[in-house]
């Protein structure tokens, strides 16, 4: 890998290994920008995390973390990331769930599961069935909603400030100055898809291709330095017709007018200010163009 | 006076109360939020024993700022210096694990000098970090001198981060493919010169006010030790793990940058109590200084960030010269680069512990998630079953042994 990022023990056959072991608990495996990941039944999360655990020496949970795929079934991903001391190497184990399945707790494991579910739960919603302190961790006492849902607003929805007369804090509708603003910085002809109001069903055209995967980059990186070989003759410019250039002008053209030359030389440059062109008229505005 | 003492001795008996003994219930105490000894913003509420700390509940978060929901509105290169504000007492490590995360993904190649560059700084930001914590820990229990002392050298520091990155704390000094910008020599002479002179002369001496002082040792030997097995399962990284006596290192099991070259050695405690933690980061200032002397005799000359200009925007001198240097620039500073999709985990040795990121792209400008694993979180929820039969008084050097900082807790 040509990135300095952290190398651990390489992932030679470990995924082949953990697939076999775990069987039908896997529903999906990839490798990936040298990262091992594998999505697993909800139901069988402890079992399998349990198996890790003893039988392949990942003793430790580093994190747990949530993520929100809006447009999916199962809506949001938890995902385990573990960490094995003895064999210097790092996994993650993924699964699926919506708003109202719980996820099997994996406090039993590991104890510092307790606060990375609470996190996941105050975070998106996540239910975490047998962890018995599922309170909110990060965000105010009182507060609702789970703010890092991809339709929580960015702004929130109350803000609190310090109020004088009834000398506490109080919470009242966040207000904004401006619109939020947000750009997605996408070109509409390279796989934006804008749809305009009312037109919500007329045909798209299809976008351009997505951009390259991680692990892909490194052969796109090896196609373009390809492209980019020079020509077998290259391209050189020795004498003038490879230029394209026209010939030398003669002597005469290139004799200084003089008469022009004196005619400068003798007009007064400051004292008389140059007669003004009678202003142009201006042209009536352009009519709008119709849009075809 | 005999009677009364006959009647202590007789009539106070826990096991046998008689009536006229109040009975004693425990109560609960609220630890913070703003208490200097919690390190920021930490509410723990106690529930006592008397002088014995039966449970710990903490509540954190009050720090919240909503870190990760603002990352996912913004590019990557906007992103970084929330970075500097997760922990601010060891900000360029913070950004370590951002920028290789992202140059993971890329499969950017980063050229040799800037890695020098950031080994060498965040080392420096480890000395700078564990100068604070150390003195405030020894504060906590007691001591009031040598954090005095082991302040100037974080000072010290302090000046060395602005006269490379203009900045004392929040640097943004890391970037994507590099370093923004190259270190002076006289600087990296300068840095020479502190850790060969001031250095070992000044925390040499706060450190044998410490080290075997009576009382410093009354209050940390023996206070809150955690096993091996404990530790492993709780999730403990950094030199809390290796004051448990695991000698687990990131810079040296899975090195990163340029640490695959350096030579220095890994401190490990032997009894896994609050004085192992806090000789741990000790011996660890010695390593790290090793580590700047390396860095700075084997620093190479060249460029100091990648040459890739669809990442690494170009010097300012070229854009007065380069029609295409200049759509480069100004690319990057509107839209920024696009990130192929994909998912990692990377994680560094910050001076706490183990700091990841976990960042998933979706091939846009902006980050699509970015968890970040905070060092403190699975220590913090250690500490209730580590203060648990201890004095309500160890609860602090037990906190300021964890070495918590809570932009980074709460994010």
């Amino acid at each position: 890998m040509a990135s300095p990022a952290p190398k651990f023990a390489p992932n030679d056959g470990i995924l082949d290994t953990l697939v076999g072991a775990l069987g039908d608990a896997v529903r999906s495996s990839k490798e990936a920008v040298g990262e091992i990941a594998l999505t697993v039944d909800r139901d069988s999360l402890v079992a399998t995390l349990t198996t890790l655990r003893d039988n392949h020496a990942y003793q430790q949970l580093m994190e747990i973390a949530g993520v929100d795929y809006p447009s999916r079934p199962d809506r949001f991903e938890v995902v385990y990331c573990l960490l094995s001391l003895t064999k210097n190497h790092r996994i993650r184990v993924h699964v699926t769930t919506d708003e109202d399945s719980p996820v099997p707790s994996v406090t039993g494991l590991w104890p510092n599961a307790g606060w990375l579910e609470r996190e996941v739960f105050d975070m998106y919603g996540v239910l975490f069935a047998g962890n018995t302190d599922l309170r909110r961790i990060l965000t105010d006492y009182g507060f609702k909603g789970h703010p890092q849902r991809k339709d929580f607003p960015l702004t929130g929805y109350v803000e609190l400030r310090y109020s004088e007369t009834e000398k506490r804090v109080a919470y009242q509708p966040v207000e904004l100055a401006q619109d939020f603003r947000t750009f997605d910085f996408q070109s509409p002809w390279e796989g934006a898809e804008y749809v305009l109001p009312g037109d919500e069903k007329a045909p798209q055209e299809p976008g351009a291709p997505s951009p390259i995967k991680s692990d892909k980059a490194a052969d796109a990186k090896a196609s373009e330095s390809d492209a980019k070989a020079p020509p077998p003759t290259p391209k050189t410019t020795d004498n003038a017709s490879q230029t394209g250039a026209g010939k030398a002008t003669d002597k005469k053209a290139a004799k200084p007018v003089d008469d022009v030359d004196k005619a400068l030389k003798t007009k007064p440059a400051s004292k008389k200010p140059a007669p003004k062109k009678p202003a142009a008229k201006r042209k009536p505005a352009a009519k709008p163009k119709k849009e075809g | 006076m005999a009677d009364l003492l006959e009647e202590i001795a007789h009539e106070r008996d826990a096991a046998d109360p008689t009536i006229g003994d109040t009975e004693i219930q425990n109560y609960t105490i609220n630890f913070g939020p703003q208490h200097p000894a919690a390190h920021g913003v930490l509410r723990m509420v106690m529930e006592l024993d008397g002088e014995i700390v039966e449970r710990i509940d903490c509540h954190v978060g009050l720090l919240h700022r909503g870190t990760e929901k603002l990352i996912e509105y913004k590019t990557y290169l906007q992103a970084l210096p929330y970075f500097d504000r997760l922990d601010y007492c060891s900000p360029l490590c913070m950004e370590h694990s951002y920028v290789l995360a992202i140059e993971k993904l890329l499969d950017l190649e980063v050229p040799l000098r800037a890695q020098y560059l950031r080994v060498l700084f965040a080392e420096l930001t480890r000395i700078s970090n564990h100068m604070l914590n150390i003195g405030s820990h020894v504060m906590d229990v007691g001591a009031m001198t040598p954090n005095l002392w082991v302040f100037e050298l974080r000072e010290d520091c302090m000046n060395f981060f602005e006269r490379v990155s203009g900045a004392r704390m929040h640097s943004a000094w890391f970037r994507p493919g590099g370093v923004h910008q190259d270190a002076p020599l006289k600087l990296l002479a300068d840095i020479g010169d502190w850790v060969d002179t001031r250095l070992p002369k000044l925390f040499g001496d706060a450190m044998s006010l410490v080290i075997d002082n009576r009382i410093f040792k009354q209050r940390n030997v023996d206070i809150a030790v955690v096993s091996k097995d404990d530790a492993v399962r709780w999730g403990f990284s950094g030199p809390m793990l290796r004051g448990s006596g695991i000698a687990w290192d990131l810079r040296k099991s899975q090195p990163y940058d340029v640490y695959d070259r350096m030579e220095f050695e890994v401190p490990v405690g032997t009894r896994g109590d609050c004085y192992d933690r806090f000789m741990v980061r000790v011996e660890e200032v010695y390593q790290s200084a090793k580590i700047i002397k390396q860095c700075l005799a084997e620093m190479p000359d060249g460029p100091i960030a990648s040459l890739d200009r669809k990442v690494v925007p170009p010097k300012r001198a070229e854009m007065k010269q380069s029609m295409e240097a200049l759509i480069h620039h100004f690319k990057l500073y509107t839209e920024g680069f696009h990130v192929p999709a994909g998912e990692v985990y990377v994680a560094t040795e910050s001076p706490k512990g183990e700091f990841g990121v976990y960042l998933i792209a979706d091939g846009s400008n902006k980050p699509y998630r970015c968890k970040i694993r905070p060092t403190a979180f699975s220590h913090l929820q250690a500490m209730d079953f580590m203060t648990r039969g201890h004095m309500l008084a160890d609860a602090t050097a037990i906190l300021g042994a964890i070495d918590v900082v809570f932009g980074e807790c709460d994010r």
